[in-house]
């Protein structure tokens, strides 16, 4: 009862800033997309301008998890389920990582008024703190329409209305930006993992964190192979595989030797690239929480609902030899994971740590660390 | 499993509490899904009304009782090598496993299709449910399941009271409830007990939220969840009675996957296949969860799961069951993708509820853990309070919205007694709450209702009291339509009226935007007719469609309003496209089959209102409109959209009117000098009971515009015309209200017909077993006619003759007529698909609806319909609910109180009529039965019959007076005392503990609620599940066709053997 009071007590603090529970906000904001459409809203972020990739999301929980996805670095959010905001924001040990990444957030219903047992502050509040903007009252669907046919498309929020540049964020090297500066060690054990962090979600680590596992977290272009470890997992990340040439390189590097190695969305681009394989711009991004991915076990098809947020995929047919496909889309028949037809050499586009999204593959992690187990003794 | 040959589908029966029209939207899809295949689909289903049991569908249907022993013979004639129990309810599944548990299915070589019958037992047995939850340590609330009343108040006391008490193998929780005290739960068990071998002594989760998941597995354990839905009110209130979100609004990501984690869990390790449903109690703050139940077939949850998100689950679960993966199947909608996914919404839904409490005298409108409300309507937009406002309107209760109603209703004086013990007006409780300053924390404590929803609700109230001070600029219009207001609300509040609001805001460019659900929030392009209107958006998804005919569906299913208008409905769309013309539907009611993505070519899944009607219209430019197949709500809609220049296909609205209105119809009827009732017009009080005097006690009293007789009343003195009058005109107060005289010993026919240009083109003719003073949706109901003299029957078809010319009908009608002796009177017509148009439909073989459809699309449809001269009888009886409503007298009334109906066919009237009897869950009695006869006529008149029982070997029981009077007149009888007599054998003792197989009580008068056993009587048979007749003409017929069948298995015949090949 307490913290939802808070809850509320934290509404009516802010409540000045806007008309007296109406629903509606006093200042305006605009999103200008790159092929010139406009939509006009108003604000419950940040009151600044921003520019990125808009990119549309179809889930329709977890906000809090995808606007601290290090992923959505320089991306404009749109959430196609209206209303957002609803439970607030936890406490910072929930996130999946320490602060808005997101460029920016759009809304058709920002919900004013939250409730929820773990809520510390509304997510208006949140968004103001790590100064982002946000935008609610426009045409989410009509967006998502848009950014559907387009794909990557940059857009600006405009916090005084006028138009200024388009800057594209993926000019930059994302990952270098979001990519941690120094190695980190976290927990005690025999088994060592290497975390390639290009900019990877707290659930990643949380996942791979175990009795008897020794964490080597490490920055995206760090030469890890310099390690003694029994895996490596190379996470997630924002932006374009192809500015990551080191971390290809330290892949390729990895390569030479038999130890267990996991991809996850950014890092099974690395790895396919490392692999001497091609990728390709999606017709349809996957930008939702449930997208079917199928493989055979045993003869029998296998499909899981995942959690994904990608515009590019592995070309099948520029795969080496000694590769193999090993997850499809149900939906469409793109590659969602590839596996070494001899070596425990695993990724997958698709993000079995979930946070947000299903949880069905989370024994992808119970798997790699059974391979890291198994390599170690032979 | 190889692919079954021949499939015997099992149906839901009648409609009644707790299992409505939803399963008439699966079975369908169900026999589409295996004729796809091939696979001959055998039905068997005495829901005449439905869908399903249309010619087309399914290859063979038996209109018969859903009972072991007719679905055995129905096994033994038609040989199916498999069957399907998860598309038909809780009806369906009992039925399964009994078969299955006496060797039936063995015996034939019948397979299962679909989840095992072992797996069924697991979901279904309390105790065998929670070890194989324990098995994969999965939490389920901590419960015993007893057999015993002993062993009960044991297990009670070890869990702390208050307990709740739960009855295995039930539907709608029946028979379940929160217990506060020992005293109280020896009652409740002494009761379950009856009907149940087995109940669960339960935890009591008080506050917790309650979240379910719709859940789909394949053989290969594919497994999804197709929609999680969040209940408004928590823990304590049955989830049919809940005011339902999807998807779910105050959970985290966490806890949404979390729950779905341990549904894909648990469905796994039992092993369903094909389709279910799993409920959670959630804590509010600890987010501790608790596994309620899973129901392991197609559920009202799972209609609405489908029809929320555009999944069609019923259809994907037939193909699972016949052995495909989820991964084989296609997305249906976008026809690309694949079924095996999550839909994602980018819009909410909101289900509500819709009660009929006020139709039963005495009973009480507290809801709680057993379902009371008889149907729901769902409600689609991109904000809470946009959804929560359209809904409360969809209800058709006369609300405008959360507030600011027009006729001033729903002022709720105890409002924080209601809010604290729910009730069926408890919203409105919470509106008056917080008009009166109540903050949103203190209706939290009292309800335990979210926060979240309180403030959603709280804005609404402060955006109301804003729009009362300021005026009505474009930005505040805007974000009041955004909030759900209507038009109408918006004049109310505004003092102005509803055309005004419209012309102002479509001047200033305020209108709803369509748009669609595509299962995927837009991610992929689809070809979706599946729409809504929101104020939340900037464009349409769609252009408009080109000359369609729309048709406006029923809305909620309530008490007089059931499956028949949407079976109307759905036949004059299958019609329109034989026609080759595009089609529009307008409905809201999620246990549809209007409401199915293949019905239509374009489905508007919003409300059925002057506005919303309008703006649809507006965007679409429709060729025309049919309002004459949905019942009362698209005919009370039809004069208003015709003078708003809407295009109504078949007669003309001020027509429509001139019968709809009590007063200028009755005037009309003397004008051609057709015989009526003598009526009178009400002004005053005064007058009305003047009027009465003159007319002469007993005499009926009819609002205009309303149906299924809501606060049709006969008084038999002052005193209850007082009363009546009250609340007629509290139900129609801008409309007229009319006294007659009431006929006593009458029968009752109806005319059922289609007219075009005023001209007869089809007509049938049914007549009521009961005299007239049962209400016609209660009747039990016989064609071709028993009684009528050929002379009444040329009568009554030339009279209709006169009306329908003076009306210039176009369509389908229907006219109820009173006969008595040779003389014939007009009591009432309507100018409108009725509710026996499916039943005179499938018994004459000619579909009524097509011919009316046709007829108001100006085709000929003149030929020769035999539908009199028939080598069968077929009758149709009420299906009631009783059991569910506590504390309501069982008698038949003028108001009417049945839930559905069934029908069946047979060689002869008697045959018919036990068939019919017993599907709508009448036993044969085998040997006791009580008679409790009231007043000297119905005992003189029912000598004959008690003579033929008593001949049968019968052994019969009496209440006083009656068993003297057997015995004067040579009839064995024991007599049993009053109840208040405290003596033994008294009848309350006898009833709980006599055997008792059949009660015959009739009260002195039709419609007195005269002696307090006789109450006690009735209430008791409905409660401990004792067949009941209350009254004189149905105990006569139905001994007499006892007598004539002797009381064995009746024929068993398919609907082809009777009706003519050629329909």
């Amino acid at each position: 009862m307490r913290s939802l009071y808070l809850g509320f007590n934290g509404l009516r603090e802010n409540s000045r800033k806007y008309l007296p529970r109406g629903g509606i906000f006093v200042s305006d904001m605009k999103l200008y997309l790159e092929d010139g459409s406009v939509f006009e809203g108003e604000s419950f972020g940040a009151n600044v301008s921003a520019t990125g990739e808009a990119v549309f999301t179809t889930g329709m929980v977890g906000y809090v998890e995808s606007l601290s996805d290090p992923s959505y670095t320089g991306q404009i959010l749109v959430c196609t389920y209206p209303l957002v905001g609803n439970y607030g924001v936890p406490d910072e040990k929930f996130f999946e990582s320490a602060k808005i990444h997101a460029a920016g957030l759009i809304v058709s219903e920002y919900s004013e008024n939250y409730s929820h047992h773990s809520a510390k502050q509304s997510l208006s509040a949140w968004l103001k703190k790590n100064k982002v903007p946000a935008i609610t009252g426009v045409d989410t669907r009509a967006i998502t329409k848009i950014l559907r046919e387009r794909g990557v498309m940059l857009g600006q929020i405009s916090h005084t209305g006028k138009k200024g540049k388009f800057i594209d964020p993926n000019k930059e090297n994302l990952v270098a930006k979001v990519s941690p500066a120094k190695k980190t060690v976290h927990g005690k054990g025999d088994t060592t993992i290497v975390l390639v962090d290009c900019g990877a979600k707290e659930n990643i680590a949380r996942s791979l964190l175990r009795e008897g596992v020794r964490l080597i977290r490490v920055p995206w272009n760090y030469d890890f192979t310099q390690e003694a470890y029994d895996g490596v997992v190379i996470s997630n990340g924002p932006g374009d595989p192809s500015v990551c040439g080191e971390a290809v390189e330290n892949i390729r590097k990895a390569f030479a030797s038999e130890k267990p190695m996991l991809g996850i969305c950014l890092g099974t681009q690395l790895m396919a690239l490392a692999a001497g394989a091609s990728t390709y711009k999606l017709k349809y991004g996957h930008r939702s929480q449930n997208q079917p991915c199928s493989t055979v076990i045993g003869g029998v098809t296998r499909t899981y609902i995942t959690s994904q947020n990608h515009g590019y995929a592995i070309d099948p047919n520029t795969l080496p030899k000694d590769w193999t496909v090993w997850f499809t889309n149900a939906n469409d028949g793109s590659v969602e994971g590839i596996r070494h037809k001899t070596k425990k050499w695993r990724s997958v586009q698709f993000h079995p740590e979930a946070a947000p999204g299903p949880t069905d593959t989370r024994f992808l992690f119970d798997d790699f660390m059974k391979d890291v187990a198994k390599s170690k003794k032979t | 499993m190889s692919t079954p040959k021949k499939i015997l589908l099992l149906g839901s029966g009648g409609l009644r509490i707790g299992q409505a029209g939803e399963f008439d939207y699966s079975g369908s899809q169900a026999i589409k899904a295996f004729k796809e295949e091939g696979i001959a689909v055998v039905l068997m289903n005495p829901n005449i009304a439905t869908v399903q049991t249309d010619k087309g569908l399914a290859d063979e249907v038996y209109f018969l009782p859903l009972t072991l022993e007719y679905a055995t013979e129905v096994i033994k004639r038609e040989k199916p090598d498999a069957i399907s129990l998860s598309f038909g309810g809780q009806t369906a599944l009992n039925l399964g496993l009994l078969l299955e548990e006496k060797g039936v299915l063995k015996k034939y070589g019948v397979a299962v299709l679909g989840t095992p019958v072992s797996v069924i037992r697991d979901t279904e047995d309390r105790d065998l449910f929670k070890n194989r939850l324990k098995e994969i340590d999965v939490k389920t609330a901590k419960s015993f399941a007893v057999t015993t009343v002993k062993d009960a108040l044991e297990a009670a006391q070890v869990l702390g009271y208050p307990i709740m008490a739960r009855s295995g193998f039930a539907l709608g929780g029946e028979g379940s409830g929160l217990v506060r005290d020992k005293e109280a739960l020896s009652h409740k068990l002494g009761e379950v007990f009856h009907t149940n071998k087995q109940v669960l002594i339960e935890e009591y989760l008080e506050g917790w939220k309650e979240v379910e998941y719709e859940v789909v597995r394949d053989k290969d354990n594919n497994c999804i969840t197709v929609c999680n839905m969040e209940n408004l009110d928590p823990m304590g209130v049955h989830t049919g009675e809940s005011v339902v979100v999807a998807p779910s609004q105050t959970l985290t990501n966490e806890e949404y996957h979390m729950l779905r984690e341990v549904a894909i869990k648990t469905i796994r390790h039992l092993g369903i296949i094909g389709e279910c449903n799993i409920q959670y109690a959630l804590h509010p703050k600890t987010g501790d969860y608790r596994v309620i139940e899973v129901n392991a077939r197609l559920s009202r949850s799972s209609a609405l799961a489908s029809k929320a998100t555009g999944y069609p689950l019923a259809f994907v679960a037939a193909k699972l069951a016949l052995g495909y993966s989820l991964p084989s199947l296609p997305n249906s909608v976008t026809k690309v993708t694949s079924a095996c996914f999550e839909p994602a919404l980018d819009y909410l839904v909101i289900k509500m509820p819709r009660w009929d409490l006020n139709k039963f005298e005495n009973s009480n409108k507290q809801i709680g853990t057993e379902m009371k409300s008889v149907g729901e309507i769902m409600a689609i937009g991109r904000s809470f309070e946009e959804v929560f406002q359209k809904g409360l309107r969809m209800l058709a209760i006369g609300a405008d919205g959360f507030t600011a109603h027009a006729n001033g209703n729903f002022k709720i004086e105890e409002y924080l007694k209601e809010i604290k013990t729910p009730t069926t007006t408890r919203i409105f409780a919470i509106a008056e709450a917080l008009r009166k300053g109540v903050s949103i924390e203190k209706i939290h404590q009292l309800s335990g209702i979210d926060l979240w929803f309180l403030a959603k609700m709280q804005n609404l109230i402060a955006l109301e009291r804003k729009l009362k001070r300021g005026t009505l600029t474009k930005q505040m219009l805007l974000q009041a339509k955004r909030a759900g207001f209507s038009d109408k609300q918006l004049a109310t509040i505004t003092k102005s009226k509803e055309a005004a609001v419209r012309a102002k805001r479509t001047r200033l460019g305020i209108r709803p935007v369509i748009k669609q659900i595509d299962t995927l929030a837009g991610e992929f392009p689809a070809q979706t007719n599946y729409l809504y209107l929101t104020y939340h958006g900037s464009e349409n998804d769609v252009e408009p469609s080109k000359k369609s005919i729309m048709v406006l569906g029923s809305g909620p299913y309530c008490i007089g309003s059931s499956v028949e208008f949407d079976w109307s409905s759905v036949e004059a769309l299958k019609t329109l496209r034989a026609e080759g013309r595009q089609t529009i539907m307008v409905n809201y009611n999620p246990e549809t089959v209007s409401t199915d993505y293949d019905m239509s070519d374009r489905l508007y899944f919003d409300e059925l209102s002057l506005e919303r009607v309008l703006d649809i219209t507006e965007f679409e430019k429709s060729a025309g409109t049919i309002v004459s197949t949905g019942g009362q709500i698209p005919n009370n809609l039809a004069l208003k959209l015709y003078e708003n220049g809407v295009k109504i296909l078949g007669t003309n609205p001020k027509d429509i009117n001139r019968a709809e209105d009590r007063h200028v119809f009755s005037a009309l009827l003397d004008r051609l000098a057709v015989d009526q009732p003598a009526w009178v017009e009400l002004g005053s009080l005064k007058q009305a009971t003047k009027a009465a005097k003159e007319l002469g006690y007993p005499v009926l009293i009819r609002p205009s515009f309303v149906l299924s007789g809501a606060a049709m009343s006969v008084a038999f003195d002052e005193v209850s015309l007082v009363k009546f009058l009250k609340r007629a005109t509290a139900v129609s107060a801008d409309h007229p209200v009319v006294i007659s005289k009431f006929i006593e010993n009458a029968r009752e026919i109806e005319i059922d017909g289609v007219a075009q240009n005023g001209d007869l083109v089809v007509y049938a003719i049914t007549e009521h077993v009961e005299n007239a003073g049962t209400h016609s949706g209660d009747a039990t109901v016989v064609t071709p006619p028993q009684r009528t003299y050929l002379e009444t029957i040329r009568r009554a078809k030339d009279i209709t003759k006169k009306i329908i010319k003076e009306l210039k009908i176009t369509g389908p009608f229907n006219i109820q007529f009173l006969a008595k002796h040779n003389t014939i009177q007009v009591i009432e017509c309507n100018v409108r698909a009725s509710r026996s148009f499916p039943f005179v439909s499938k018994v004459t073989g000619h579909n009524f609806i097509e011919v009316a459809t046709k007829a108001l699309l100006g085709k000929n449809v003149k030929g020769n319909y035999q539908t009199l001269e028939l080598d069968y009888v077929a009758v149709k009886s009420p299906q009631f609910s009783h059991g569910r409503i506590k504390g309501a007298d069982p008698l038949l009334y003028v108001e009417m109180a049945s839930t559905g109906e069934v029908a069946c066919f047979g060689d002869s009237y008697h045959e018919a009529l036990l068939k019919s009897m017993i599907s709508a869950g009448f036993r044969l009695p085998k040997k006791n039965i009580l008679v409790s006869l009231g007043g000297e006529e119905n005992k003189v008149k029912l000598l004959p019959s008690l003579q033929l029982l008593s001949e049968m070997g019968f052994t019969l029981y009496g209440s006083e007076g009656t068993t003297d009077f057997m015995e004067e007149n040579g009839i064995a009888c024991a007599k049993v005392h009053k109840i208040t007599t405290g003596q033994e054998p008294n009848i309350l003792s006898l009833i709980e503990h006599g055997n008792i197989d059949l009660i015959i009580n009739i009260p002195t008068r039709p419609l007195a609620r005269e002696n307090e056993d006789g109450f006690v009587i009735r209430r008791k048979a409905v409660d401990l599940n004792i067949p009941l007749i209350t009254n004189r003409q149905l105990a006569e017929a139905c001994i007499i066709a006892l007598k004539e069948t002797g009381g064995g298995t009746l024929p068993c015949k398919p609907w082809s053997a009777y009706t003519p090949s050629d329909a």
